[in-house]
C-alpha cells in the first residue's frame, strides 16, 4: 500500500477547530443582537450573513478588500498562508453558525431574561446564567457545523490557500491531488475516512439534537 | 408606608396607556380592570419592562424614569411574579429560589429556610419547574420573588392559569405575604372575587386610565364604574370577623349584627370580606316572619339613588357599614322608602358564596 500522509489532515483538522472557535466567538453576540434587536437593518444584516451560502467561493478572491488590507497590515499576504485560510473559512462558514445560534436565542426569548432581570440578574449575568444554559443546543449546532463546512470545503481552499504543504495543503486538496495524479488508492482511503467522520460528527449532533429539545423546557 | 408615583403614558398599535396615580402602598393594592386596560402593561413599566414608556415613576421618592433618568430592572429591587411563573427549566426548584437570593445585594432578606416553609416547598427543592403542578410552579415563584428581598412585590394575575382548586391552595398564601414578609404588593387581576378576598385597596384601571382608587369597600359601593369592568355591578362589601363556624355556615359579626355566610373551615376571629351584590339584597319595612332568606339585617336608608329602566339603588347603612339594594321603583313607592328610613334588609345566604372564600 503506497505511503499515507496524514498532515493534511492534522491541518483540517486545526483548521476547523480554529475556525469553529473564532465563528463562536464572533457568531454568539451577532446572533443575539439579530435576535433580540428590532432595528430596521436588521433584515439587510441577516441577509449579508447568508451570502456565503448563494456565493461561489470564486468570489472570495485573492484581490478582496479584506486581502489588501492584510497586506497593508501585516505586510504578508493572505493568499498562500494558514491565517488566510482560517479567515476564509471564516467568512464562509458564518451562516452555519450564526443561524442555529440566532434559531435558538429566539426560541429562549426575553421571558427568562426578563425574570432573571426581576431577579437582581445583570444583563450578562442574565445571558450567562439563563439564555446561554438554554440554548445550549444552539452552541453545540453552531459549533459542529461550523467545524464539519470548515472541514469539508475545498473551493476556497482551492482560491485563497492553494497547495502547499503543512501550510495550506488540507485534506480535501489532498484527495484532490491524489486523484489528479492517479493516485487511487490513497484519495480512496482519505475519502473514505472523511465520509466516516462527517458521519460520526453528524450522527452525534442529531442524537444529541434528539435528548436535547431547542430550548430546555 | 411606601408611596409609588407613576405618571407614564405608552402608545400601541389600537392601544393608549395614560395613567397619572399616586398609590399609599401597603398591605395588597389591587390593579383591577377588564382585559386589555393596560394593567400588565402598567406593571411591566413600574418593573422597567417596557423601556418604550414616557414618563415619570418615582418609588418612595426615589425616581425610577423620568427626567432623563432610567433605573434598569436588575436595580429597581422589585419582585416580579408573572403570570405564567417564569421559572428557569434548566434549574431546579432550589436553585431558581438560590437565583435571586444569591442576587440580593442586602442583608434584611428573609432567608431560605423560612420562606421554604411559609410557602410550604420543602417537598419540591429537588425537582424541577417542568415536573411541578401549576399551583406548585406559582408558590415557587412567589418564594424565588420574596427570596430577592423586593421592596415592592408585583404580581400579575397569578391564579388565571389556576383551577378552582389550585387557586384555593395559594390564596392563604398570598394574603400572608404583607405581614409575614413586610413587603407592600401590587397584584394585577380582571376577576372581583380575588379583589374581595385579598385587597385592602384597589386601582380601577380601563381603557388604559386610571378611572377610581380608594378602599376596597369605597370604590365597589360606586354605581358609576358598573359599566367599566365585568362583575363590577351595583354591590358594596362588608367586612366582618367570624363568631361562630358550624356545618359550613360561618356566622361574621357585621356592626352589631350578624352575617351568615356559606364557607369552608375558618378559624374564630378572622375577618372576611364578603362583597353582596345589589340585586340579592331586598327589603322590607317590617321584620318578616316564617323566611328561608337566613340573613335580616337591620339598616338605614342612606341614599335613593336611580337605576337603570324600572330601578332605582337604595344605599344602606348597617352599623357603619354599606350595603346595596336594587328594587324597582313601584317597591320602593310603595312601601314609601324615604333617606333615613329603617328597613330590614334580607339577602339570601347562598348569593354570598365566593369562589375564593376558603
Amino acid at each position: 500500500m503506497a505511503e499515507l500522509e496524514l498532515g493534511p489532515l492534522w491541518l483540517s483538522l486545526r483548521l476547523a477547530a480554529i475556525t469553529a472557535l473564532v465563528l463562536l466567538a464572533i457568531a454568539t453576540p451577532l446572533a443575539w443582537w439579530l435576535a433580540f434587536t428590532r432595528s430596521r437593518v436588521r433584515a439587510a444584516v441577516e441577509a449579508i450573513v447568508a451570502m456565503p451560502l448563494v456565493l461561489p467561493p470564486t468570489v472570495l478572491g485573492p484581490a478582496g478588500a479584506l486581502g489588501s488590507a492584510w497586506v497593508e497590515l501585516t505586510d504578508s499576504t493572505l493568499t498562500f498562508s494558514f491565517a488566510g485560510l482560517v479567515i476564509a473559512s471564516v467568512i464562509y462558514s458564518f451562516p452555519f453558525a450564526v443561524q442555529p445560534l440566532q434559531a435558538s436565542f429566539e426560541a429562549v426569548g426575553r421571558a427568562p431574561l426578563e425574570a432573571a432581570a426581576t431577579l437582581g440578574a445583570r444583563p450578562l449575568d442574565a445571558f450567562l446564567s439563563v439564555a446561554s444554559p438554554l440554548a445550549l443546543r444552539g452552541y453545540l449546532s453552531a459549533v459542529v457545523l461550523a467545524f464539519a463546512h470548515t472541514l469539508g470545503e475545498f473551493g476556497v481552499v482551492l482560491m485563497v490557500g492553494g497547495n502547499i504543504p503543512g501550510r495550506t495543503k488540507v485534506i480535501s486538496i489532498a484527495i484532490y491531488e491524489h486523484v489528479e495524479t492517479l493516485a487511487y488508492t490513497q484519495a480512496h482511503i482519505l475519502a473514505a475516512g472523511l465520509l466516516v467522520f462527517s458521519f460520526v460528527v453528524l450522527f452525534s449532533v442529531y442524537t444529541l439534537n434528539r435528548r436535547m429539545p431547542l430550548v430546555r423546557t | 408606608m411606601s408611596t409609588l408615583s407613576l405618571q407614564v403614558a405608552l402608545e400601541r398599535p389600537g392601544f393608549t396607556l395614560d395613567a397619572s396615580v399616586d398609590l399609599p402602598l401597603a398591605g395588597i393594592t389591587a390593579l383591577f380592570g377588564p382585559s386589555g386596560s393596560g394593567k400588565t402593561t402598567l406593571l411591566r413599566i413600574i418593573a422597567g419592562l417596557e423601556r418604550g414608556a414616557r414618563g415619570r415613576v418615582s418609588f418612595d421618592g426615589e425616581t425610577w424614569q423620568g427626567n432623563g433618568a432610567y433605573v434598569p430592572t436588575h436595580r429597581r429591587r422589585v419582585g416580579y411574579v408573572f403570570q405564567d411563573g417564569r421559572l428557569f427549566p434548566h434549574l431546579s426548584v432550589e436553585q431558581n429560589l438560590r437565583f435571586g437570593l444569591e442576587r440580593a445585594n442586602t442583608k434584611t432578606s428573609i432567608g431560605l429556610a423560612a420562606t421554604v416553609a411559609a410557602l410550604d416547598l420543602g417537598e419540591l427543592l429537588a425537582r424541577r419547574p417542568p415536573s411541578l403542578s401549576g399551583g406548585e410552579q406559582q408558590r415557587v415563584a412567589i418564594a424565588r420573588a420574596l427570596l430577592a428581598s423586593p421592596r415592592l412585590l408585583l404580581m400579575d394575575e397569578p391564579l388565571s392559569s389556576l383551577d378552582r382548586a389550585r387557586k384555593r391552595e395559594i390564596v392563604p398564601h398570598i394574603e400572608a405575604l404583607p405581614e409575614r414578609f413586610g413587603v407592600p404588593v401590587l397584584y394585577v387581576t380582571h376577576n372581583v372575587d380575588e379583589v374581595v378576598r385579598l385587597a385592602n385597596r384597589v386601582v380601577l384601571l380601563a381603557a388604559g386610565r386610571v378611572a377610581a382608587q380608594g378602599s376596597v369597600a369605597e370604590v365597589f359601593e360606586r354605581l358609576d364604574l358598573a359599566p367599566l369592568a365585568d362583575g363590577l355591578e351595583a354591590g358594596a362589601v362588608v367586612r366582618g370577623s367570624v363568631v361562630t363556624y358550624d356545618g359550613g355556615i360561618a356566622t361574621l359579626r357585621v356592626g352589631r349584627q350578624l352575617l351568615r355566610v356559606p364557607m369552608g373551615a375558618t378559624p374564630l376571629g378572622t375577618v372576611h370580606s364578603i362583597r353582596i351584590l345589589a340585586r340579592e339584597v331586598a327589603v322590607a319595612t317590617l321584620r318578616p316572619q316564617q323566611l328561608s332568606i337566613r340573613n335580616v339585617l337591620d339598616a338605614r336608608i342612606l341614599r335613593i339613588e336611580p337605576g337603570t329602566g324600572l330601578n332605582v339603588e337604595l344605599l344602606l347603612d348597617v352599623d357603619g357599614e354599606r350595603l346595596r339594594s336594587r328594587i324597582t321603583r313601584d317597591a320602593c313607592d310603595e312601601l314609601e322608602l324615604t333617606e333615613g328610613s329603617q328597613v330590614f334588609a334580607l339577602i339570601k345566604s347562598v348569593a354570598l358564596e365566593s369562589s375564593l372564600s376558603p
